[in-house]
């Protein structure tokens, strides 16, 4: 074990990977000479050569395309998306080659490529920077997105990531990559897709939430605690494929359930787990199921406006009072 | 313009009340006639229920989760313009259904030597052609399943309190968790206060109100506080924790075996006949049976209902049942099977059982077993039974005694086959042996008859070959 920062990491993850196969390299803009525009790719150049640390036009398509295609002939590309808003210039690639091309070729191809960056919001990024970009993802069958949300997980996912053999969104976030947490160093650690982790054991209700979300429902439940609200908090790490095993068990111990996402809450995150919940937990529930999500509207720019727009620590404590029934105050 | 009056349907001879378990339309849903309109739980079976009507289901009034008797009005299917205010308003005192009944009433009894009713519809074709409605609504209102009013029970159910007069202001607002606690504890929720968002009853206030009575118990509530300071009194008596006791709310399906069953006991005079197998010849078929490839295996209650069944067509005596001013012969073999299940017991009817060969009933016969574990029998599988048998050879029995099904007038009871030492005519052997006791009803038979029929079943068992051809 040692302690590090989320970002370095990742610089780990991809290091022990690239070590131990091969097959795997880096590809995207400013990820070899520049190191990376977050530097997620730091002194990867140096170890592994221009052959395997590929900068590219700002391209996506195109990058992205390459990557896809390296992918079905044995290669296991890495993807970097400079921020995941760019990704939008490579939905097509992503979506009707990388989530398909297993399926529509009868398993003659896959295409094991993990496409990699920050998304969500973060500090006064404004409306085309800050977007959720998972909830773009999800829905595509074929695709595993995964949102890793401390340092630990960032690294075990990642190595699992590369060595899945279907397309993986894997979406970091800038807001969280100098997070320090303590790290294994054991370069066969791998924290599997699809498996929850629950943050926080409670009583009284569960919080769902990932990323910068989950590390404010942290916030709000020791706020709680003071209250005498016992909150369990489930971060699903990865949102395809979702365990909802450890969501619904959680659900039947505390009855009641809150939802946190970043993004809008309409179609989103939120009303999946929600619909889960009801559909696999109804006679455990006692009060419907919450959501607090960012309001449907752009992000803005100015300061007082983007805290407006999203989740804050208060809106999720007054959601988890609400669903105990305890709303006394606000 | 008809305006169909939905009803809780009469789906077994028994059922006096059923459960709506869930709409699967709802109001303002367009519905044909055969849609099926909501799921009914049953004392016995989970059921769908048509819609006899085409129109919109302008009225649910029995909201899921809630029970009505049989012929309660529990929606309403007319076109949007209609006026269904009249319809509706006659909910509350459920008379009209009740008056038909008389009028229109039969013995139940009576419909039933059509041995295979086909469809639990079939008795309704009353409301199958649109009859000239008779009674005080208007015209043009169709009676849908008319004959559910035929039972007695209808009119002894109605004026329950959920009866839906007042549809919107009756319901009770409560989490889906107060209700299964409410369930479990027993607790009316009509009676709770709630204290969620607009009344709703959440789980604290249906555990304050379960707590209630405890704390109005003074006495049996101060005993153990006063014990508790007085640390010298603590090693005279183990400490134990939590309640001394719990009232189980029945489950319908053990309200309906709690009401059965002394039905049968108290007015039908039981007498027990009691006999023993050799089964050493029957074991050894049935094990070279199972030995053959492709064939399903023979459990050897299969090879007693077959026994059964073929003996019972030459003691038609015993394959009869009391009707009051005659006895009913019958001449064909519906054979029940007594199935355990965890909340109590049901006994699906394996029809035609004379006719079908071993192979037949064992595939039958497990079929209706696990759907009867997963309460998947339809109505007709449950109804119409000549003749049961229970067995409890399984739990290691060695012979026991069952209380009969009316209207069938007799049940065999079938333990254990037991290896235990015999007496041949060399000396002192092993063999397998299995006891049986018949329950007649002694107003059908005396014990002469149902002897002579356990010995024939004995006969039959110890000749097993004979079950073969």
């Amino acid at each position: 074990m040692a302690v590090m920062t989320y970002r370095e990491a990742l610089n780990l993850a991809l290091r022990e990977e690239m070590r131990r196969d091969p097959d795997v390299f880096v590809i995207g803009e400013e990820v070899g000479l520049y190191e990376g525009a977050y530097k997620v790719t730091q002194g990867l150049l140096k170890e592994f050569g221009p052959k395997r640390i590929v900068d590219t036009p700002i391209a996506e398509s195109g990058f992205t395309g390459v990557g896809i295609g390296a992918a079905m002939v044995g290669l296991r590309p890495v993807v970097e998306m400079m921020t995941f808003n760019f990704a939008l210039l490579a939905l097509d690639q992503i979506v009707n080659s990388a989530a398909k091309l297993n399926y529509m070729s009868g398993g003659q191809y896959n295409v094991p490529i993990v496409i990699r960056g920050p998304g969500g919001p973060a500090h006064q990024l404004a409306a085309q920077h800050s977007q959720s970009m998972e909830v773009y993802f999800y829905h595509v069958p074929g695709l595993k997105v995964v949102r890793p949300s401390t340092p630990m997980d960032a690294k075990g996912l990642l190595k699992s990531a590369i060595r899945d053999d279907n397309p993986v969104i894997f979406i970091e976030s800038e807001t969280l990559y100098n997070v320090k947490g303590e790290v294994s160093e054991d370069p066969d650690f791998l924290v599997p897709l699809g498996q929850a982790a629950v943050r926080r054991e409670g009583t009284d209700v569960t919080v769902i939430a990932y990323m910068g979300m989950m590390y404010r429902a942290m916030e709000a439940a020791e706020e709680l605690a003071k209250d005498g609200i016992s909150v369990e908090i489930v971060d699903p790490r990865t949102l395809q494929p979702l365990d909802t095993e450890t969501i619904i068990r959680s659900v039947r111990k505390t009855h009641r359930a809150v939802v946190v996402e970043a993004g809008a809450g309409f179609a989103g995150m939120g009303s999946e787990i929600a619909t889960e919940i009801t559909e696999e937990a109804f006679d455990d529930l006692d009060a419907p199921v919450a959501r607090v999500t960012g309001a449907q509207a752009p992000m803005p720019y100015a300061r007082s406006l983007e805290r407006l727009k999203t989740p804050t620590k208060e809106k999720i404590a007054d959601a988890i009072r609400q669903v105990c029934y305890a709303n006394g105050s606000r | 313009m008809a305006v169909t009056k939905v009803v809780m349907p009469k789906l077994s001879e028994q059922m006096e009340a059923g459960k709506v378990i869930k709409w699967l339309k709802k109001e303002g849903d367009r519905v044909q006639s055969g849609d099926i309109l909501a799921e009914v739980e049953t004392d016995k079976a989970d059921v769908e229920m048509e819609a006899f009507g085409s129109g919109v289901l302008r009225k649910i009034l029995v909201s899921a989760g809630d029970k009505a008797p049989v012929g309660a009005l529990i929606g309403v299917i007319a076109e949007e313009g209609d006026d269904i205010n009249a319809v509706v308003a006659q909910a509350g005192g459920g008379a009209p259904s009740a008056a038909a009944s008389s009028a229109g009433a039969k013995p139940a009894m009576a419909d039933r030597p059509a041995a295979v009713p086909p469809q639990p519809k079939s008795e309704d074709h009353a409301e199958r052609t649109p009859s000239p409605s008779k009674g005080p609504e208007s015209p043009g209102i169709r009676r849908a399943q008319e004959t559910v009013a035929q039972q007695p029970a209808v009119t002894e159910m109605a004026p329950r309190p959920q009866a839906p007069a007042a549809a919107d202001g009756g319901r009770v607002k409560a989490s889906p968790l107060a209700r299964k606690i409410a369930a479990q504890s027993g607790v009316d929720l009509k009676l709770v206060h709630g204290s969620g968002p607009g009344g709703r009853i959440v789980r604290r206030d249906v555990e304050a109100a379960a707590a209630a009575p405890a704390a109005a118990a003074p006495a049996a509530a101060a005993a153990p506080s006063a014990a508790a300071p007085s640390p010298a009194l603590r090693p005279v008596t183990p400490t134990v924790t939590g309640p001394e006791y719990e009232d189980v709310a029945l489950s319908t399906m053990r309200a309906a075996i709690a009401k059965r069953m002394p039905l049968s006991k108290a007015p039908v005079p039981h007498f027990y006949v009691t006999s023993e197998v050799a089964m050493d010849r029957a074991w050894e078929l049935r094990e070279e049976l199972n030995g053959l490839e492709g064939q399903p295996k023979i459990s050897v209650n299969d090879l007693v209902i077959r026994t059964c069944a073929l003996t019972l067509l030459h003691h038609p005596g015993v394959n009869a049942s009391f009707q009051g001013e005659s006895i009913r012969v019958f001449h064909r073999v519906h054979m029940g099977i007594a199935v355990a299940l965890e909340e109590g017991l049901i006994t699906p009817v394996l029809r035609d059982a004379h006719a079908k060969t071993l192979a037949q009933i064992a595939v039958e016969a497990r079929d209706l077993a696990e759907r009867a574990r997963q309460r998947k029998l339809r109505t007709q599988e449950l109804s119409g039974a000549t003749f049961s048998i229970s067995n409890l050879g399984m739990f290691d029995v060695r012979d026991f005694s069952a209380i009969i099904n009316p209207p069938e007038g007799a049940i065999l009871a079938v333990g254990s086959v037991r290896k235990v030492p015999v007496v041949t005519d060399e000396g002192l052997g092993v063999g397998r042996r299995m006891a049986m006791t018949i329950s007649c009803d002694h107003r059908v038979m005396d014990g002469a008859m149902g002897a002579r029929f356990l010995q024939d079943v004995k006969r039959l068992l110890e000749e097993p070959l004979r079950l073969l051809v």
